[in-house]
């Protein structure tokens, strides 16, 4: 075992931070569009240096670096090191972007893969429905061949969009052939949600969350979007939205994040004057055996990636394990929090401006955490997921249907 | 950067599994358990001939983290035998300025002399009956190798651990090489070395008790169809995997820490030995559950995980104990 990353990404860390120096100041009074074109220039000279976009082939504004997972760690600390922007985030460059690379005609990645680098264009997941949460096979959102065959006319209705009213364009997965086996009925498309035939609203969240930046629904009303931006074989779409989903469980599970919430979780302990209750000390402890365990096992999963090897099959339990320990620490934190649990936080769920919360702020974590083992995949479905593909199982009979 | 095992350590840990598949069946694990020894002398034989013993010499190349692969092994065949012992014994009097002591190094490192780990304050010891020396110590105080014979009494007791049968030692009047006096920083480094490699042997049957009910399931029918079809059974064979394998590669931290002598070394040990000495006990029992009447006979087996289970998770300190020491560590 070695921690070090070696010489190499030593000496290129050392680059990175001289370019960090010389090109990420900005100044503390930058403020709206200003600091947004700052930062535009800058993400333009990292890519130049190969520190962003590493995965996007410069045709369409990436840096197309050879994969070196040590490099992208190097730079991942480093940018964290002094606050500079990454990569724009959201399921543009988690999910659309990848598909299109891998699935995409050179008419749909000439159209979208710049600009949704480039932060213009805002993607929306349209693959949940009120009828179709778990079994995700079963959407029912309809999508007939105009006459002229030339568009596809979409009716029905999606939900669970994050991003939904910032979102630009969608990708969905709509029934197409209402009379195939379900999984091969289902086509891929991508839509510009700027027309009449779509509307959308914000979803009320348990958390009081609402207004412009949560979730969203989506109505369909004989919208339309031309055949050309079908991703994949007509019927085939199941099977293009699989890889999509795989990016998202890989971009999920980030180890320094529980560490950070689980040393939260020991200074309200000691805010709330609790630290030296032994009950708690050795809750507290209990919990750090499983954060201790998710992050050493993030370090194994990244030493195998390095060395293109097969981690096996602990890769599949990294979700179940962050969101189950989350379920932990949410336990804990609502004993630690005593009458703080009265008050709800300012701000509850990202409502206003929020200025400095006590203890009550944790009432967000002890809901959010739920919602961590609803989104991406339920925890009845990981644990179907570690049962089936890692440990062998056999199959479910009411999954029987899926490839 | 690495942090996961090397072609070699997963070779090493193949060839004893290889070794343990020819001398150590579930067949010979009934009958040790019935004959009231300490001791399997075919299969410790076959373990010495491998060289284990001698893993944490200083000059073997290897250090804790390959000397938890082989606990690791033992626990998950349940091997007889104070290997534990053995390889701290080693480690110690190779280290140690006693020159009286290092007159049995030889003998201990091929294993042709017998030590049994007695740390702390138990009157408890695994394969005591077995065993010509002993590791003695405690955190605050020396340890010493006590020479079994004139002064030590071994008084045998029903053991709940049958592969490492546990008797009653006191060592009033033994003779003993004090190997490093109160203060040494190699006392404290030897004891978290113990809880480290009893850390692995939990490790070890842990993920034995989930394949033996893994693959019990993909065997036994009910009501027409492999049990482990059935979302309830399933779920609890999911459960006990994430409990077991993201522990892992804590125990590799808390054996690498150890080795590379990081600040943190104590601390991640003491939390090691506490969590997965709970994954183990948690396992065995979801194991005999996720077994049904089958895994509560004596004759299946499964009992000697279960009953291993208890000996790791009491030895040299409860999980409790320890994640307190972790929290004075923490400065909590």
């Amino acid at each position: 075992m070695d921690l070090s990353y070696g010489e190499m990404a030593e000496a290129y860390r050392g680059e990175v931070k001289a370019f960090l120096s010389e090109n990420w100041r900005p100044s503390t009074d930058l403020r709206g569009a200003d600091l947004k074109k700052y930062i535009r220039e800058f993400r333009v000279k990292a890519t130049e240096q190969g520190y962003l976009y590493r995965a996007i082939p410069k045709i369409y504004g990436g840096s197309e670096q050879p994969v070196d997972v040590i490099k992208a760690q190097v730079i991942r600390e480093e940018f964290a090191r002094k606050r500079a922007p990454m990569e724009v985030g959201g399921n543009g460059m988690n999910m659309t972007v990848p598909t299109l690379l891998e699935k995409g005609t050179q008419e749909q990645k000439d159209l979208f893969i710049r600009k949704t680098v480039e932060g213009e264009y805002i993607w929306g997941q349209g693959y949940s429905e009120p009828g179709s949460g778990s079994d995700l096979a079963s959407v029912r959102t309809k999508g007939e061949l105009s006459a002229d065959g030339s568009k596809w006319i979409i009716n029905g209705q999606k939900i669970w969009t994050s991003q939904g009213m910032q979102a630009t364009h969608m990708f969905m997965l709509v029934r197409t052939e209402p009379d195939a086996p379900k999984h091969d009925g289902i086509t891929y498309l991508l839509i510009d949600l700027d027309q009449p035939g779509i509307t959308r609203r914000p979803i009320r969240q348990m958390t009081g969350e609402e207004g412009d930046h949560t979730f969203c629904e989506f109505f369909f009303d004989n919208a339309e979007t031309p055949v050309s931006l079908q991703v994949g074989e007509r019927g085939q779409g199941w099977y293009v939205s699989r890889t999509t989903l795989k990016h998202e469980r890989a971009s999920i599970g980030s180890a320094d994040g529980l560490g950070k919430q689980f040393q939260k979780l020991v200074e309200l302990a000691k805010e709330t004057g609790r630290i030296s209750d032994p009950v708690i000390r050795d809750k507290l402890a209990q919990i750090e055996g499983f954060v201790l365990s998710h992050r050493y096992t993030s370090f194994r999963l990244f030493s195998c990636a390095a060395a293109g090897e097969d981690p096996g099959r602990v890769q599949l339990m990294m979700k179940l394990l962050l969101t189950e320990t989350g379920h932990e620490i949410a336990l804990l934190a609502q004993e630690l929090m005593g009458e703080y649990a009265f008050i709800e936080p300012a701000g509850a769920g990202g409502r206003g401006p929020r200025g400095p919360r006590g203890p009550e702020k944790w009432m967000d974590q002890i809901m959010g955490s739920l919602g961590n083992s609803i989104a991406g995949g339920t925890t009845n479905i990981q644990r179907n997921i570690i049962g089936e593909r890692g440990l062998g199982l056999p199959r479910d009979v009411i999954g029987g249907g899926s490839k | 950067m690495r942090f996961h095992l090397s072609g070699e350590q997963v070779a090493i840990q193949e060839a004893i599994r290889g070794t343990m598949a020819e001398n150590w069946s579930l067949g010979h694990l009934h009958k040790f358990a019935d004959n009231e020894s300490d001791l399997d002398q075919p299969s410790w034989d076959a373990l010495m001939a491998l060289g284990l013993a001698g893993i944490l010499l200083p000059d073997s190349g290897m250090g804790l983290l390959d000397a938890a692969l082989t606990s690791e092994v033992a626990g998950e065949t349940a091997a007889a035998g104070p290997l534990i012992g053995q390889m701290l014994a080693v480690a110690a009097v190779s280290r140690s300025s006693n020159d009286a002591a290092k007159t049995h190094l030889d003998a201990l490192a091929e294993g042709k002399s017998i030590a049994a780990l007695a740390f702390g304050d138990s009157i408890y010891v695994p394969c005591a009956r077995a065993a010509d020396f002993f590791l003695t110590g405690n955190r605050d105080g020396a340890i010493s190798l006590v020479v079994a014979g004139d002064g030590a009494t071994i008084q045998s007791v029903r053991s709940t651990d049958r592969s490492r049968p546990v008797s009653k030692v006191s060592f009033g009047g033994a003779k003993s090489h004090e190997l490093f006096a109160k203060g040494d920083p190699m006392v404290a480094r030897l004891f978290d070395a113990a809880l480290v490699l009893i850390a692995a042997d939990a490790l070890g049957g842990a993920q034995k008790c989930t394949d033996m009910s893994v693959e019990y399931a993909k065997e036994r029918e009910q009501f027409g169809q492999p049990i482990g079809q059935f979302q309830g059974l399933k779920h609890q064979l999911a459960q006990m995997a994430l409990d077991v394998e993201p522990a892992r590669a804590q125990l590799w931290y808390a054996a690498y820490a150890h080795d590379a002598e990081l600040e943190e070394a104590p601390r991640t040990a003491a939390m090691a030995k506490a969590h997965l000495c709970d994954v183990y006990v948690r396992s065995a029992r979801a194991a005999v559950a996720a077994h049904g009447g089958i895994g509560y006979t004596w004759e299946y087996g499964l009992n000697y995980w279960f009953r291993r289970a208890a000996l790791d998770r009491a030895w040299l300190g409860s999980p409790s104990e320890h994640r307190a020491r972790a929290a004075d560590l923490a400065g909590w």
